[in-house]
C-alpha cells in the first residue's frame, strides 16, 4: 500500500498557480508596454536631435509674428507664441460653449416637434434631422462657408434687417448696447435688481414646497427683476444719464462700424457647429421622452394637467435621466469637433497650433499641449455632466 | 328563455373615415396652433423646393461633376486595375442578394431600391460613358441571382454567406492593394488610391484592423488585473479625449519620427494608422457594452464546467459579445466613414480632397454649390443606406433580442 508524501500535495507548480500568474502577467505587460515606449520615446528623442530640434518647451516665450484674426484679449504679432495658443484656447472655448448652448435649444426643439402630432411639422424635423446625421461635419462646414457665408453681398450690397443688422461677406453686423455715461451707476441697480430678483424666486419656491402648491416661482422671479430694472434705469438716467444706448452698425467708409461683428469664419463654424449637433440631440432628446412610459403622460392627464404642464412636470424630468448620459457625449463631440475650425479659418486651438507648427518647425510640442488641452476640456465637460446627472437622479426620490 | 336581441337593427360603431379631408383635419389643423403651423411649415417647404427646382434646372452646371466623376470616385487607381473594383462590387451584389434572400421572404420596398437604384444610375451613366453601364445591370442581375439561390436555399447557404459578409472588407483590402510587381494582382501603392474608393478604404482599414484591438482592449478593461487594466483605461480614454484630427497630425508629423531612422511609410498608410488607433479605443468601448450585456449567470456556468479563463472567453463570453456589438459596429463604420473627411485636411485625396482639389482648377471656380451637393448626396446615400440596411436585418434576424 502506497502512501501519499507530502511533496505529492504541494504539486501546482508556480506558472500554474493563479497567484504567481496574476503578478507575473501584469509585470509583463507593463515591461512590455515600458520597453515599447522607451524604444519610441528614443526614436522620436534622437530623431529630433538629428532635426536640429532637440525637444524644448522654450519657443513659446518667442514672438509669434503672426496675425490672429480675431481675439478676446489683446493680442499682436509682437506678443508670444504662448499667447497666440491662449488665444486659441479661449476661441475654442468661445465657439463651444455658445455652441453647446444653442445646439441643446435647437435640439430641444427639433425633439419636440419631431414627436409632433402635426404630420407636416413631424416630417420636417425628421428631414432635418436624417440629412443632417448622415453628412460629415466637415462637409458641411465647408459649404458653409464657401458657399453661404462668404457668398453673402459685399459690403456696400449688405443685406439689411431693417437696420438691426446687416449681412455681408465680411461678416455679420448686429447692433448692440454698449455702456455710456450712466453706466457705472447702473451696474449695480442691475446686480441689485437681479439678487432681490432671485431672492423672490427662492422665496416663492420654498413657499410652493411648504404648502404643495408650486407657483411659477422662475416667472416671479422675472417679472421682479425686470421691473425693477426697468425703474432703477429711470433713477440712473435722473442721477447720472443714460446708463446705455444701442450702437447700430453704419457703414462708414468702406466697412461696418458699431455694433457686434461677428466674422464668417466664426458663424460658419458656430451655424455648423450647432445645426450638425442639434440634429443628434433632437434625437436624443426624442428618444428620451419616448421611453417614458405612456401611463405617466395618461396619469397627468387625468390629473388635469394641461399637455405643457405634462411635458414641464412630468414627462421632461423624467426624459432627463435618460438623456443626460448621451447629451454628455454629443457635448464633448461639440468640443471636439470646434477643431474642425481650422478648415474655416476660425483661429481656434487646433488652427493656431497648426500654424506655429509650420512656422516654429515645433510639431511634437504643439500637439503635446494641444493633446493636454483637449483632454482637459473632456475632462472638466465630463466631470460637470456627472457632477448634473448625479443632480437630477437625487431628485427622482 | 331569453331571445337575443337581432342585431340587425343595431347600427355598427361609426367608422373613421380616412378621406383625404379628414386625415388632413386630424393631422395638419387639428387646432388653431396646429394649423399655423402646417401653414409655416409648408410655405417654407415649397419654397425650398422651388428654390432647389429652380437652382438645379436654369443655374447650376453639372460639367464639374460629369467632367471628373472616374477622378471622384477613384482618384488616380490605375485604370487596368478597375476590374478588380468592379469585381469586389459584383461580390457585394452577390452577398447582399443571398442575405436578402435567405433573410428577407419578401421582397420589401429596401430591396427594390437596391435593385432600382443601379438601373437608374446604369442609365445616366450611359450618357456619360458608353462602357461601363451594362456592369451595373451584372450587379443587378447577380444581386437577383443570389437572392433567389438564397430563397431557395437559404440552409446550405447561410453558413456561407455569413462567412463570406465577414471576410468581405478582408477580401477587399487584399484585392484593391494587390501584391507583386506584376502579374494579374499587381501592386498597387496607397498614394493611388483617392476619391471614394480611399475614403471607403480608410474606412474599411480601421474597422478591420481596430477590431482586433479593440475586443484586447475592452478585455483588458474588464480585467482584474490592475495593471493591464489601468493601461487599457488609460489608452482608451486618452484617444477618446483628443479630437480626430489631432491624432491624424500626430500620425502625419510624429509617425516617422517614432519610427526606427531609415523606415519611412507614405502618407496614406500615416493616415491609416491613425485612424485604427483611433477606432480602436470606441471599439473597445462598444465591445465592452457587448461584454456587459452578457449574463452574469453565463460566466459562472462556465466555471462550473471548468474551462479556463481562456477559454470561457473565447467559447462561451465573446462570441455572445460580439454577436451583441454587430449593430453598434455598423454605426461605428458609418461614423468612421463620415470621418475619413478629415484627411482632407492633411492633403490627402479622399472623395473631399478630391472635391477641393477640383474647385481648386480654374475651369471650374465658383461650382463649390454643384460640387458639395454631389459629395454631401454621395456620403448621405452611403451612410443613410448602411443604417437603414442594418436596420432591417436586425429587425430581421432579431439581433440583440435573442
Amino acid at each position: 500500500m502506497t502512501t501519499l508524501k507530502k511533496s505529492d500535495h504541494a504539486a501546482v507548480p508556480f506558472w500554474r498557480d493563479e497567484r504567481y500568474l496574476k503578478i507575473i502577467i501584469q509585470v509583463v505587460v507593463v515591461v512590455l508596454v515600458v520597453l515599447a515606449a522607451i524604444y519610441l520615446v528614443r526614436n522620436l528623442l534622437t530623431g529630433l536631435e538629428d532635426l536640429g530640434i532637440p525637444l524644448s518647451f522654450k519657443f513659446l516665450g518667442i514672438e509669434s509674428q503672426f496675425d490672429i484674426g480675431e481675439s478676446l484679449i489683446e493680442y499682436s504679432r509682437t506678443s508670444t507664441y504662448a499667447r497666440a495658443l491662449l488665444v486659441g484656447i479661449l476661441n475654442t472655448i468661445k465657439v463651444s460653449f455658445l455652441g453647446i448652448v444653442f445646439a441643446t435649444i435647437f435640439g430641444i426643439i427639433v425633439g419636440i416637434a419631431r414627436l409632433s402630432k402635426n404630420w407636416l411639422i413631424n416630417k420636417l424635423a425628421a428631414i432635418y434631422v436624417e440629412a443632417l446625421r448622415n453628412i460629415p461635419l466637415l462637409v458641411f462646414l465647408i459649404f458653409l462657408s464657401t458657399s453661404v457665408f462668404h457668398k453673402l453681398p459685399r459690403v456696400n450690397e449688405a443685406l439689411s434687417a431693417w437696420g438691426w443688422a446687416y449681412l455681408t461677406n465680411r461678416g455679420i453686423y448686429v447692433v448692440w448696447p454698449q455702456p455710456s455715461a450712466g453706466w457705472d451707476v447702473y451696474k449695480w441697480f442691475l446686480l441689485g435688481s437681479f439678487i432681490i430678483g432671485l431672492i423672490v424666486a427662492i422665496i416663492k419656491y420654498r413657499e410652493g414646497m411648504r404648502t404643495g402648491r408650486m407657483p411659477l416661482y422662475w416667472l416671479w422671479g422675472m417679472v421682479v427683476f425686470v421691473v425693477l430694472a426697468v425703474v432703477s434705469w429711470f433713477i440712473a438716467l435722473f442721477i447720472a444719464g443714460q446708463p446705455m444706448y444701442l450702437d447700430f452698425p453704419s457703414l462708414q467708409g468702406r466697412n461696418f462700424k458699431g455694433g457686434k461683428s461677428l466674422t464668417p469664419e466664426f458663424m460658419a463654424i458656430f451655424t455648423g457647429l450647432v445645426v450638425y449637433t442639434s440634429a443628434f440631440i433632437a434625437e436624443i432628446v426624442r428618444a428620451g421622452i419616448q421611453a417614458v412610459s405612456k401611463g405617466q403622460r395618461e396619469a397627468a392627464t387625468a390629473l388635469g394637467l394641461s399637455g405643457f404642464q405634462t411635458m414641464r412636470l412630468v414627462i421632461f424630468p423624467q426624459a432627463l435621466r435618460v438623456i443626460i448620459p448621451p447629451m454628455t457625449s454629443q457635448y464633448l463631440n461639440l468640443t471636439k469637433n470646434s477643431s474642425l475650425a481650422i478648415a474655416v479659418g476660425y483661429p481656434d486651438l487646433f488652427a493656431v497650433g497648426s500654424t506655429i507648427i509650420n512656422q516654429a518647425g515645433r510639431a511634437v510640442e504643439v500637439i503635446l499641449i494641444m493633446m493636454g488641452v483637449y483632454l482637459t476640456f473632456s475632462l472638466l465637460t465630463s466631470l460637470f455632466m456627472n457632477w448634473y446627472n448625479k443632480h437630477t437622479r437625487l431628485v427622482e426620490r | 328563455m331569453t331571445t337575443l336581441t337581432p342585431t340587425k337593427d343595431v347600427l355598427p360603431p361609426p367608422t373613421e373615415r380616412s378621406t383625404v379631408l379628414g386625415w388632413m383635419k386630424k393631422n395638419l389643423f387639428g387646432s388653431i396652433g396646429d394649423s399655423i403651423l402646417t401653414i409655416l411649415g409648408g410655405a417654407f417647404l415649397v419654397w425650398m423646393i422651388y428654390t432647389l427646382i429652380v437652382w438645379i434646372t436654369t443655374k447650376a452646371e453639372w460639367a464639374v461633376v460629369t467632367d471628373n466623376l472616374q477622378l471622384f470616385m477613384k482618384g488616380q487607381y490605375p485604370a487596368d486595375a478597375d476590374w478588380r473594383l468592379w469585381f469586389l462590387l459584383f461580390l457585394l451584389a452577390v452577398i447582399v442578394g443571398l442575405m436578402w434572400g435567405i433573410a428577407i421572404k419578401r421582397p420589401t420596398g429596401a430591396g427594390w431600391t437596391l435593385l432600382i437604384v443601379p438601373i437608374v444610375l446604369a442609365a445616366w451613366l450611359f450618357t456619360l460613358e458608353r462602357s461601363s453601364w451594362w456592369r451595373l445591370l451584372v450587379i443587378d442581375v447577380l444581386a437577383i441571382i443570389g437572392y433567389l439561390l438564397g430563397k431557395r436555399y437559404p440552409s446550405k447557404l447561410s453558413r456561407i454567406t455569413y462567412l463570406l459578409a465577414l471576410l468581405y472588407m478582408p477580401i477587399v483590402i487584399l484585392i484593391v492593394r494587390g501584391f507583386g510587381e506584376d502579374g494579374f494582382l499587381f501592386y498597387v501603392p496607397t498614394n493611388l488610391w483617392g476619391g471614394l474608393l480611399l475614403s471607403l478604404l480608410l474606412a474599411i482599414f480601421a474597422i478591420v484592423f481596430s477590431f482586433p484591438i479593440g475586443v484586447l482592449l475592452a478585455l483588458g478593461r474588464q480585467s482584474k488585473l490592475p495593471a493591464v487594466k489601468g493601461l487599457s483605461v488609460l489608452y482608451i480614454e486618452l484617444i477618446r479625449g483628443v479630437p480626430l484630427i489631432t491624432l491624424l497630425f500626430m500620425g502625419q508629423l510624429m509617425l516617422p519620427l517614432f519610427l526606427p531612422a531609415g523606415i519611412t511609410i507614405d502618407r496614406v498608410l500615416r493616415a491609416i494608422v491613425a485612424m485604427i488607433m483611433f477606432a480602436a479605443a470606441y471599439m473597445a468601448e462598444n465591445v465592452r457594452g457587448g461584454l456587459q450585456s452578457i449574463p452574469k449567470g453565463q460566466y459562472e456556468a462556465a466555471d462550473a464546467i471548468g474551462l479556463s479563463g481562456w477559454q470561457k472567453m473565447v467559447f462561451i463570453i465573446l462570441p455572445q459579445a460580439l454577436r451583441a456589438v454587430i449593430p453598434v459596429l455598423v454605426g461605428q463604420f458609418i461614423g468612421l466613414f463620415k470621418d475619413t473627411t478629415l484627411v482632407a485636411l492633411l492633403g490627402l485625396l479622399d472623395l473631399l480632397g478630391i472635391a477641393r482639389g477640383v474647385l481648386a482648377n480654374p475651369n471650374y471656380i465658383g461650382r463649390q454649390l454643384e460640387v458639395f451637393t454631389f459629395i454631401g448626396l454621395i456620403y448621405w446615400v452611403f451612410s443613410y443606406g448602411m443604417s437603414y440596411g442594418s436596420q432591417r436585418l436586425e429587425a430581421v434576424l432579431g439581433v440583440g433580442e435573442r
